[in-house]
């Protein structure tokens, strides 16, 4: 049962065979039993969760069900739910019970009916690609649990890996999906920006930040999408297009599917066994009836320092709300108003939230502007083009999703830049605004190997297609770690 | 480039983040390592190339000027540090 997929689970409840409640049930005792090994979860609510699961049955029983009412997953901590503690990781909101839902979660569970597990650990504000960087303590790696799951959605993506749930949400600022779905061998879609509502979604650098599906498999990630995309107007940048079925494609034979390799991605600086598992694949989709073209994106090693200009620039503007004022921390002593902002700050905020406001702050502060952030969003415009160009001449870009598999706790946490560059393949992706997946695609000392599926604009349907029908010839998917039976 | 502590002291001041001597040398050294990666992008031609501050190419919606939201200020400031009388208490600002 905490094999099955998605449409598998919905099929068993439509029959009746077992109730939203038992299924809830299932996966509660399972975290029960085993988060406390792993960390994943920092909120746990049972009543809640299952209150959640009768109405359901109940929507079951009334025939009034969509196609996911009933599934439980994990939520990141990073999207407002009401009545739930929504903390981000942070000291900062480690007392915070939402009085509202995000977008998402209104979605997901008050339209759709799926049933929330718990809140998922994540690096503080979602800054850092290891999960080491949260206020609740760092996530083991299920494949490893001397090793890191990722970052910063690393709590949902050990959650899933796991069996914790069936699948949860994570969000994507420049990896924060696609790289622990990576560590942690499941399949993780970044949409589109503008895709999936923001509103409710705590902002770290909002003109990149994107959430999305982390599951087993690409049809999941499909019917999750489906639930968790559309317009909304409570979110200034979401986009309003006509309404999509994400899993209309996923069947499509992919012969004659010309597949992008971009030289920048396929040189030095990863490890060579990951890249042995990374070309096998694509020797696969050659199998599979799909042709590669080599490609170029002669910017993409710049997009990690524009992207530490750009991002920390934003959430020193976004991060200016955690004042002491409104919600959250307030230090207990201090002298003026000044003070205590400075104080609330210092105690509240752990050292990568603050490094990356400073950064911000210094990039945006008189006299460096021009030099700093102008010259970044240039460089993003850069970056941007290159895709547009090799999109003229393919229909999917690949590539390792990390330069590496999952490095070992501590490995790299005394070392902001270290860290930075786990993300060099991801970046990229979100300076341009695209979709990108990551799916199993093998292993390298026994640990999990991610292939990186970028798209064009609004492309999830035929990545999901692409991802789909190489998990159809695989199963590097289906392995899970040790122990998880 | 390389900072000095006296800049990384007044980033945090405009940041509002109170650091101790011993924390500004620590952060002092790990943004001198960032900036070394950041400075890479000095080193391209950007001229004539249009800054890009976002990922779509599409101008702010604006919606009618109604009401939309309802009073929620009761649950809005349950989760506040210090309320009273629907006002949100700071340290005194003007004597």
């Amino acid at each position: 049962m905490i094999h099955a997929s998605l449409r598998e689970l919905s099929q068993a409840l439509a029959a009746k065979k077992l109730s939203s409640v038992e299924l809830a049930g299932l996966f509660l005792d399972r975290i029960e039993r085993l988060n406390p090994e792993i960390n994943a979860f920092v909120t746990v609510d049972r009543e809640r969760s299952l209150k959640m699961a009768r109405a359901a049955d109940a929507r079951i029983a009334a025939g009034s069900a969509g196609p996911l009412t009933g599934i439980p997953i994990a939520q990141k901590d990073i999207f407002c739910a009401e009545g739930w503690t929504t903390t981000c990781g942070s000291k900062m909101l480690a007392n915070f019970v939402s009085p509202y839902d995000s977008t998402v979660i209104r979605k997901m569970h008050g339209e759709a009916g799926l049933v929330i597990l718990g809140k998922t650990n994540m690096d503080e504000f979602a800054m850092g690609s290891s999960n080491e960087t949260s206020f609740f303590g760092p996530v083991r790696n299920p494949w490893d649990r001397a090793r890191v799951p990722g970052g910063s959605s690393g709590g949902s993506a050990a959650a899933v890996a796991a069996r914790l749930a069936p699948a949860a949400t994570g969000t994507d600022t420049g990896g924060s999906i696609r790289q622990p779905a990576a560590l942690c061998n499941l399949t993780g879609l970044k949409p589109t920006y503008g895709v999936v509502s923001r509103y409710g979604m705590i902002a770290f650098a909002s003109s990149l930040d994107q959430g999305g599906p982390m599951a087993a498999s690409a049809e999941d990630c499909a019917l999750l999408l489906n639930v968790m995309a559309g317009f909304d107007e409570r979110d200034s940048t979401s986009l309003d297009r006509p309404r999509e079925d994400y899993a209309r494609n996923l069947d499509q034979p992919l012969a004659g599917v010309r597949i992008g390799l971009p030289k920048e991605f396929f040189g030095a600086g990863c490890d060579a066994e990951v890249m042995a598992a990374v070309r096998a694949a694509v020797g696969e989709y050659e199998k599979l009836g799909a042709i590669c073209v080599d490609v170029s994106l002669p910017n993409s090693h710049l997009s990690v320092p524009a992207y530490y200009v750009i991002a920390p620039a934003e959430a020193s503007s976004n991060l200016s709300r955690f004042d002491g004022v409104r919600y959250g921390y307030r230090a207990p002593d201090y002298g003026n108003l000044d003070d205590m902002y400075a104080k609330t700050r210092a105690q509240g905020f752990g050292a990568e939230v603050k490094r990356r406001i400073m950064i911000g702050t210094y990039v945006l502060s008189h006299g460096y502007y021009d030099a700093y952030y102008l010259q970044a969003q240039r460089i993003r415009r850069l970056i941007a083009d290159d895709f547009v160009v090799a999109f003229r001449q393919c229909d999917v870009i690949m590539g390792p999703t990390s330069p590496t598999t999952a490095f070992k706790l501590g490995e790299k946490a005394a070392d902001p830049v270290q860290m930075y560059l786990s993300d060099i393949y991801t970046i990229a992706v979100n300076l341009a605004g695209l979709p990108g997946m990551s799916i199993p695609c093998g292993f390298a000392g026994g640990l999990p190997v991610g292939l990186q599926l970028i798209g064009n604009y609004f492309s999830e349907a035929r990545l999901l297609n692409v991802a789909h029908r190489y998990q159809l010839a695989t199963d590097w998917h289906r392995r899970a770690p040790d122990g998880i039976a | 480039m390389s900072l000095s502590l006296e800049q990384v002291q007044r980033i945090a001041h405009l940041a509002r983040i109170e650091v101790s001597e011993g924390e500004a040398r620590t952060v002092l050294g790990h943004l001198n390592g960032i900036f070394d990666l950041i400075e890479q992008m000095q080193a391209v031609d950007t001229r004539g190339v249009e800054p890009m501050a976002h990922a779509q190419d599409v101008s702010q919606r604006l919606r009618d000027d109604v009401v939309s939201e309802t009073d929620r200020r009761d649950a809005y400031q349950a989760v506040a540090p210090e309320t009273g009388a629907g006002l949100y208490l700071v340290p005194k600002v003007i004597e």
